[in-house]
C-alpha cells in the first residue's frame, strides 16, 4: 500500500487517536471526552476552488485536491451536514462489474482506490471485500455475464463464472428451482462489497480537512457570480464567495443547482428506496443480486439484511418513496431467497438521485468558464466516490480529462458518444 | 399516489406507466426532406439539430409543480398529463394528454397569426 498514517505526521494531528483503552474510558465516561475530526470555519473571502456539496463525491475531490495535486486553497460547501447525503443514504455495495471502456477501467480505478483507502486516509472505513454475486436465470443472460466477465477482466478486474453448483456452495437456501426463474449460475466478483458509507464522509473530510480545506456546513449554494461567460465565485447564505474554479458536486440536487447558471441537464432526479431488517444471525456473508428483477441483498456487521430494488420510476425531490415499489422489492426477495419472508422489517428509507439519460456519470467543464459538473451518478455512484474525487480533481487541477474518465462529457449525446450499459435510451427511469 | 383519471376517476399509480416531462409532446419540427445536392450543413440544420438534441436529452428537472406524462396501460390506455408536485408528490391537475396536445397548437397557431 502506498501510504501509512505516517503520511500526516507534521500535520495537525498525527497518528493514531484512538484507542481500545480510549474506548473503554469514553464508554465509562458518558463519551464526552471525543472530539472533532474536522474544524468548522468560517468561508474566507475566496478560494482557488470552491467545491458545492459536501457528499461522498464532494469531499473525496478534497481530499485527492490537497492531497495528490497539492491545491489545499479550497472550500466544500454544504447545504446540511456531511454525510446527510445519499453518502449516508445508501446500500454501501462496491464493485467493478461493468460492460464498456468508458466505464469499467473507471470503476476498476475506483476499486484499486478503495483497496487502499484505510491506509490513505488513516480511517477505519470497513473497506470489506465480500464478493459480489449476479445471478442468472436464462441461457441468454449466462452468455451476456460471460462477455461482461470478460471485459471486467481485460480491465484488470476479477470475475468468475459459476454455474447452479458453484452457486449451491456459497448460498444453498437460495430458491434454485423457482417455477418462473430457477437459479442456473452467477457471474462472480470476490473483490467487490461493501464499505461503511458514513466513514467515508468522514474519512475523506478528517483527509481534506488535515490538509487545510475548509468545510463549510450549513452553507447553501443559492446562485452563481456570472460575469462575461466566467464564474467567479457563488452566492451563498453566509453571503459571496469567489473562486477561480466553482465545481458542482451535489448528486440528486444538481438540476436544482445548475438551473442558477441557466443550464438544462441530461438529468431527472428520482428516488430509490433502501430497506434494513430486524438483526439475524449471519445469514450472507457476501452480496447477492436477483438477475430476473431488481433486487439486492447483503447483511449488515449488526446483522441487519439489507436490501433494495427498482427506483420508484416518475420525477421527485422527497426523500421518501411510494408503497407500490415496496410490494415489487418484497416480491423480488421472495423469488429468490424465500426465508426472507420470516424476517421482520424494521426500517426503510429513499434518497434522491440524479439519473442520467443514459445511466452514466458526467465529469466535465461546463460552457461557463470556471464552472465545473460532476453528476449523473444515478443508483451506483457511491462505488464510484474514490474515482470520482480523484478524476474529477484531476480535471479542476489540470483542466483535461482524467484518461479513465474521458467518456463523462456532457456534449455526449450530441456528438453520439453515449454511455449505455443497458442500451435502453433516453429514458432515465429505465437505466 | 392517486391519479384522478379525468375519464375513470381516481387510480392508483401503479396502473400507470411514467414516461417524463410533458414537453415531449412539443416534439420540434425536423428539417424535412433535402433535395439531393444539398447542403446539409447549413445553419438550418444545425438548429434543428439542437432543438432535437435539446428536446431529446435536456430536461428542466424542477423541484415544485411539474407537468409530466403518465400512460394508463393497465386500464383504458390514454395518455395523461399530470400536474404534480416533486416536494410533496401532491396532485394538483390531471388532463387528457390530447386535450394539452390541441391546446398547445391552437396556441401556437394564433400566436403565428399575430405576426
Ligand atoms: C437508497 C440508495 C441506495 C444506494 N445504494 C448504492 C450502492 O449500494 N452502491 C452504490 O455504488 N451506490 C448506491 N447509491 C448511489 C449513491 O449513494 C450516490 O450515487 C452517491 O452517494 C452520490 O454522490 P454523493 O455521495 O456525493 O452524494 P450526496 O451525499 O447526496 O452529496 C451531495 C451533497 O450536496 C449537498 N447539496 C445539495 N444542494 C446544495 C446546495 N445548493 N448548496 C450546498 N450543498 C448542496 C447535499 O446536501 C448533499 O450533502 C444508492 C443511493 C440510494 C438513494
Amino acid at each position: 500500500m502506498r501510504n501509512s498514517g505516517f503520511r500526516y505526521s507534521g500535520f495537525r494531528y498525527s497518528g493514531f487517536r484512538y484507542s481500545g483503552f480510549k474506548v473503554i474510558k469514553e464508554a465509562l465516561t458518558g463519551h464526552k471526552g471525543w472530539k472533532p475530526v474536522w474544524r468548522t470555519p468560517e468561508p474566507k473571502k475566496e478560494y482557488d476552488i470552491i467545491i458545492i456539496g459536501g457528499g461522498g463525491h464532494g469531499l473525496a475531490t478534497a481530499h485527492y485536491l490537497a492531497s495528490r495535486y497539492n491545491i489545499t486553497n479550497v472550500a466544500v460547501l454544504e447545504k446540511g451536514w456531511i454525510g446527510g447525503g445519499n453518502v449516508g443514504r445508501n446500500t454501501t455495495i462496491i464493485r467493478s462489474n461493468y460492460l464498456h471502456p468508458e466505464n469499467q477501467p473507471f470503476y476498476e480505478l475506483s476499486m484499486k482506490l478503495w483497496e487502499g483507502l484505510e491506509q490513505d486516509l488513516n480511517y477505519n472505513a470497513m473497506v470489506s471485500q465480500r464478493g459480489i454475486l449476479n445471478l442468472y436465470h436464462s441461457d441468454g443472460q449466462r452468455d451476456a455475464y460471460v462477455r461482461r466477465g470478460n471485459s471486467m477482466l481485460m480491465s484488470g478486474a476479477d470475475a468468475q463464472l459459476l454455474d447452479q453448483e458453484g452457486v449451491r456452495e456459497l448460498y444453498p437456501f437460495l430458491d434454485f428451482d423457482n417455477a418462473r426463474f430457477p437459479i442456473k449460475g452467477g457471474l462472480l466478483q470476490k473483490r467487490g462489497g461493501t464499505v461503511r458509507h458514513d466513514a467515508v464522509a468522514w474519512g475523506y473530510a478528517r483527509g481534506a480537512d488535515s490538509r487545510g480545506v475548509d468545510i463549510i456546513q450549513n452553507c447553501e449554494v443559492t446562485g452563481f457570480l456570472i460575469k462575461d461567460g466566467k464564474c467567479t465565485g457563488v452566492k451563498t447564505n453566509k453571503g459571496n464567495i469567489g473562486a477561480k474554479k466553482v465545481a458542482s458536486c451535489v448528486a440528486g440536487s444538481s438540476s436544482r443547482v445548475m438551473s442558477q447558471a441557466g443550464m438544462n441537464l441530461p438529468i431527472e432526479s428520482h428516488v430509490l428506496q433502501a430497506f434494513v431488517s430486524e438483526g439475524l444471525k449471519p445469514i450472507i456473508d457476501g452480496v447477492i443480486t436477483f438477475g430476473a428483477g431488481h433486487f439486492y441483498i447483503s447483511q449488515s456487521d449488526k446483522g441487519g439484511l439489507v436490501f433494495g430494488g427498482d427506483i420508484d420510476g416518475y420525477n421527485t425531490y422527497a426523500q421518501r418513496g411510494n408503497l407500490p415499489v415496496v410490494e415489487d422489492v418484497c416480491e423480488s426477495g421472495m423469488a429468490i431467497m424465500p426465508s426472507i419472508g420470516r424476517a421482520k422489517l424494521l426500517r426503510n428509507w429513499g434518497g434522491v438521485m440524479d439519473m442520467s439519460m443514459d445511466g452514466s456519470p458526467f465529469i466535465d467543464r461546463t460552457h461557463i468558464k470556471g464552472l465545473y459538473f460532476n453528476g449523473g451518478w444515478c443508483y451506483g455512484g457511491f462505488k464510484a466516490t474514490p474515482a470520482s474525487g480523484l478524476c474529477y480533481a484531476h480535471l479542476l487541477a489540470t483542466d483535461t480529462p482524467h484518461e479513465v474518465a474521458r467518456g463523462y462529457r456532457l456534449d455526449r449525446f450530441k456528438t453520439g458518444n453515449i454511455v449505455d450499459e443497458n442500451g435502453r435510451g433516453a429514458q432515465p427511469n429505465t437505466h | 399516489m392517486i391519479i384522478n383519471h379525468p375519464l375513470l376517476g381516481p387510480r392508483d399509480s401503479s396502473e400507470f406507466v411514467y414516461l417524463g416531462d410533458a414537453c415531449l409532446i412539443n416534439r420540434p419540427a425536423w428539417v424535412g426532406e433535402r433535395t439531393e445536392g444539398e447542403d446539409v450543413n447549413d445553419a438550418k440544420t444545425a438548429e434543428a439539430l439542437q432543438q432535437y438534441h435539446d428536446y431529446v436529452h435536456l430536461r428542466q428537472n424542477n423541484a415544485g409543480e411539474h407537468k409530466e406524462l403518465w400512460y394508463h396501460e393497465q386500464g383504458d390506455r390514454s395518455w395523461l398529463v399530470v400536474t404534480r408536485n416533486t416536494i410533496t408528490h401532491e396532485i394538483y391537475n390531471v388532463e387528457l394528454a390530447k386535450d394539452v396536445a390541441l391546446a398547445n397548437k391552437t396556441a401556437r397557431a394564433t400566436q403565428g397569426g399575430k405576426k
